[in-house]
């Protein structure tokens, strides 16, 4: 029942995904990859567990490489989309 | 079960955050906003992932957060706006990493049932591949390693042995999942193989199809993860890359009119030639450039990766500042595939303070190019080659193009009379109304401004 639980999610979100993805415009598209990017790092949260285990010294080391692989995921994504981001900017904000 | 109970609910929270956070991308007033609600989001779900039953030790957790979160953030302050390609190839691979390793660590945690070994297998795959096929996409974008697409006879044999190869170690690891089963090395090793083997044959021009794919996969790989570990939001957040990157990848297809088959199978070297052109280059000073843009009321820019690769769009918003004040309407025409990903020209375009309301979209410009006194193509050429709409014996016929052509002229910045990317002459260049403005892009549009001065 679990497996048919997911993947009724995995679906859904897929659809959603369409949906939404669909809508970004392409002056945006970099921004949405690397964003999509930062994003795709919460394997992180499934990183935790195995980097937290005591019982297995291979699995630990495992799972510390995940942490550190999925955090530069999340913390260089974010930081690159928003320094991108940062830089649209609208005709009617004062430009330098 | 309490804690297990708060944390799930955060996760519902993190996702509803990912979503509002993609939908204000939509627009580029709110996109920042919402990168700042996904990060709020993601925030949220590695909190409550700390939470996590079974986490017995932090020390791990807390080292390998330091190491990722340093590299993350000075990659991320120090890359240049014109190597974003490979910046983000880098990020697809780490992220395939990453769900390789979590797939793998799954191993160590007690018994797997079949479906785990399964879920395991699909992780390491997907993310093994995305781990080798991200590092030379790197290496193609930025030019380590030989851009050009490597095809070789038998190609298409040695990828059905190791797809093959992967079948029989996946299906002898999911029968008997143990932790050391030499089935498992198999696996990972033909999984990063199969990678390498995946983007070799795609040459330069197609690097944003293989950039979109390989940020979709890393989406999926995460996915994988997620059934391995049951972890919802693992798999919410990792189909919503997966789709992401997905769309990416149809819109650059169309863009080039291609299929993903023929993108990914067949490297763009050997094409037949289209008719020969003859005709006369008509080659322009930069003087005369001068005043005729001084008498143009309408000028619209296109880019390609060229004007990057000159460092040219500072002075291009410059030229573009003196002609608005000189009465001017401006606008900067990007096609899809213009740059080495999807977006590329409008970032940096961005970078040098263009406002986002002059950059327009191809299907946007082409209904009204007949209005546009000047065309300045500024690096970009099979984009704007009307082989594409009109040879139909050119191999790019039928690729949507920008009609710059039908300007009332065009200028062509170009170093020399070399054909683009995909080897086809350009007719564009022998045109009547065109009008070459030969050297670097960046020394002749500085030129120009200084006959404004």
């Amino acid at each position: 029942m679990e497996v048919v639980f997911l993947t009724f999610i995995l679906v859904l979100s897929i659809f959603l995904g369409f949906e939404l993805i669909s809508k970004v415009p392409a002056t945006l598209h970099t921004p949405l990859m690397s964003g999509a990017n930062a994003i795709s790092g919460i394997t992180l949260a499934g990183a935790f567990l195995a980097a937290g285990m005591v019982d297995s010294e291979m699995g630990k080391w495992l799972g510390t490489a995940a942490v550190a692989f999925a955090t530069i995921n999340v913390v260089g994504g974010y930081m690159v989309t928003d320094r991108m981001l940062g830089m649209f900017k609208s005709k009617n904000e004062g430009r330098k | 079960m309490n804690i297990e109970m708060i944390a799930n609910l955060s996760y519902v929270l993190a996702a509803v955050l990912f979503i509002f956070g993609l939908k204000m991308l939509g627009s580029p007033a709110t996109a920042r906003r919402g990168n700042a609600l996904s990060s709020i989001g993601m925030l949220i779900a590695v909190v409550a992932g700390l939470t996590a039953e079974g986490i017995v030790s932090y020390e791990y957790i807390i080292g390998g957060m330091i190491v990722g979160g340093l590299i993350g953030a000075a990659s991320a302050r120090l890359v240049e706006m014109t190597s974003m390609p490979e910046m983000v190839a880098l990020f697809n691979g780490s992220g395939g990493a990453a769900s390789l390793l979590v797939g793998w660590a799954t191993l160590y945690g007690g018994d797997v049932s079949t479906f785990t070994a399964i879920t395991i297998l699909l992780a390491i795959l997907i993310g093994g591949m995305t781990f080798t096929g991200s590092l030379i996409a790197y290496g193609k974008l930025s030019e380590t390693i030989n851009s050009a697409a490597v095809v070789f006879t038998g190609q298409q044999i040695v990828n059905s042995l190791i797809l093959i190869g992967i079948l029989v170690s996946g299906y002898m690891f999911a029968v008997d999942p143990a932790v050391d089963s030499q089935w498992l090395y198999i696996m990972l090793g033909l999984a990063m193989v199969f990678g390498i083997m995946a983007v070799i044959p795609i040459g330069g021009a197609d690097m944003p199809v293989v950039i979109s794919l390989l940020n979709s996969y890393s989406g999926l790989a995460a996915c994988a993860a997620g059934f391995a570990i049951n972890n919802n939001i693992l798999i919410v957040a990792g189909s919503l890359v997966g789709a992401a990157g997905i769309i990416l990848t149809n819109i650059m297809c169309k863009a080039m009119n291609r299929s993903l088959t023929n993108v990914l199978f067949s490297g763009f070297g050997a094409v037949k030639q289209g008719k020969s052109i003859e005709g006369e280059v008509k080659p322009i000073s930069v003087e005369d450039a001068y005043y005729l843009f001084e008498a143009a009321s309408n000028v619209c820019f296109v880019p390609g990766y060229g004007m990057a690769v000159a460092q040219a769009q500072h002075v291009v918003k410059e030229l573009g500042e003196i002609l608005e004040k000189n009465g001017a309407e401006v606008s900067y025409a990007i096609h899809p595939v213009a740059g080495r990903m999807p977006g590329h020209m409008n970032v940096l375009l961005a970078e040098a303070d263009v406002p986002y309301e002059q950059l327009v979209e191809m299907d946007e410009i082409n209904p009204r190019i007949e209005n546009v006194d000047i065309c300045v193509v500024i690096g970009a050429n099979d984009v704007v080659n009307p082989s594409a709409r009109e040879d139909e014996d050119s191999p790019i016929y039928g690729m949507p193009i920008i009609n710059v052509d039908k300007a009332r002229t065009v200028f062509v910045l170009k170093r020399s009379m070399a054909s683009g990317f995909s080897g086809v002459d350009n007719p564009l260049f022998f045109g009547e109304n065109t009008r070459m403005l030969f050297g670097d892009a960046k020394e002749s549009i500085s030129g120009v401004i200084a006959e404004f001065g």
